[in-house]
């Protein structure tokens, strides 16, 4: 077993990378990979309560990286799947207690032992995304269908598309077909064609996204979740498998448009 | 009819977005701001100039996506030798 590094990023913040580690990596845990993510967003901890974890922290990132602890003591067990583990981030420290090579180091010794660690990057193109990224096989970049988010998407694109080695992948979320199909709101395909990167799956806008989140348990273990099964569908791309996107807005063919943009899906 | 529709005409708001998204890029990409890009142009038009006559009216140049990658793109019609005589 050696695990593939995955991290979810985004340009502006507040666009739900947080929300996609947890749906994905509990998705991956639902279909028996054994997965561990890490909130690298250091002194705004926040992969904990969405996965419904903050009660069982002892231990972080930052003591695993300056020695106080083994990486087997800061690695939380979920409470749904004992295949899911979570590592937090430091809640009294800045990004600069991590650098790239940590994040490298943490990564190389979780690797032998999971299918994929999960990697939850803070927003901008800064320390914390570079720390986020340095051990990274495949970056996916989160945005919404909305001018600043797609903008700032196009920068973070940019870059990782200038080092050649993250094959970039883009999750389009919060699409609300009905704006869509009004011409008020980007559609998947306006959005690929601006952004010209892969696209790895559309998540809709659901309030039952927030629900899960109040609860502590993402909405990809809700079997009727429009945007659980988003989730559940880019949990199965990660894992190699061919998977039709959702038919969110049949009205002018804009999937059957979109799956030839993106090739059907890789 | 709204106050946004009146302000910006009838043009659907995704489509505003789109098309100004398209022109943000293209500049956010090349770090290359309008007005450099304008002098980018009268600099290209006058090295031309120096050598063969051309219609400064009826130059094109735009930067242009293709994919991730951008273009200069220069569409330049020159005047032809019996115009040139003509006149
Ligand atoms: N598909 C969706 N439908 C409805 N609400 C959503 C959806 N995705 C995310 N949200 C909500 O948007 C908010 C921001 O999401 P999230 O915290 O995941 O963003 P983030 O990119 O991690 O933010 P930050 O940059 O601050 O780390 C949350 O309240 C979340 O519940
Ligand atoms: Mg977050």
């Amino acid at each position: 077993m050696t695990a593939k590094v995955v991290t979810i990023t985004s340009g502006k913040g507040g666009v739900g990378k947080t929300t996609a580690v947890a749906n994905l990596a509990t998705a991956l845990a639902a279909d028996g990979q054994k997965v561990v993510c890490i909130d690298g967003d250091i002194g705004l901890r926040n992969l904990d309560i969405v996965l419904g974890l903050e009660n069982r922290i002892v231990y972080d990132v930052v003591d695993v990286i300056e020695g106080r602890c083994r990486l087997r003591q800061a690695m939380i067990r979920d409470k749904h799947f004992e295949n899911l583990f979570l590592i937090p981030a430091a809640q009294t420290r800045d990004k600069n207690a991590v650098s790239p090579s940590d994040m490298v180091r943490v990564c190389d010794e979780l690797r032998p032992d999971h299918d994929f660690i999960l990697i939850d990057s803070p927003a901008g193109i800064e320390r914390g995304f570079r720390n986020s990224i340095a051990a990274a096989d495949k970056v996916l970049v989160v945005t919404n269908p909305e001018v600043s988010a797609v903008r700032d998407a196009d920068r973070v694109v940019g870059i990782l598309e200038a080092e050649e080695k993250y094959a970039p992948a883009l999750i389009l979320n919060r699409l609300n077909p009905a704006m869509v199909k009004s011409h008020d709101m980007l559609s998947a395909a306006d959005v690929l064609d601006l952004l010209a990167i892969q696209l790895i799956g559309v998540v809709p806008e659901d309030e039952s996204v927030i629900v899960g989140s109040n609860r502590g348990a993402p909405v990809a273990l809700e079997p009727k979740s429009r945007a659980g099964q988003a989730f559940r569908n880019i949990a199965k791309r990660l894992q190699g498998q061919e998977v039709p996107f959702l038919d969110l807005d049949k009205q002018d063919g804009l999937w059957g448009r979109l799956q030839r943009l993106t090739g059907g899906r890789k | 009819m709204s106050f946004f529709n009146r302000m910006f005409g009838n043009k659907r708001s995704a489509e505003s977005a789109k098309e100004r998204l398209q022109l943000v890029l293209v500049h956010d990409r090349t770090d290359l701001t309008p007005a450099e890009l304008e002098a980018l142009k009268d600099d290209l038009l006058k090295a031309i100039s120096r050598h063969i006559e051309i219609d400064p009216e009826a130059v094109q140049i735009g930067l242009e996506r293709d994919g991730r990658e951008q273009r200069l793109v220069a569409d330049i019609p020159l005047r032809s030798v019996a115009r040139r005589r003509a006149g």
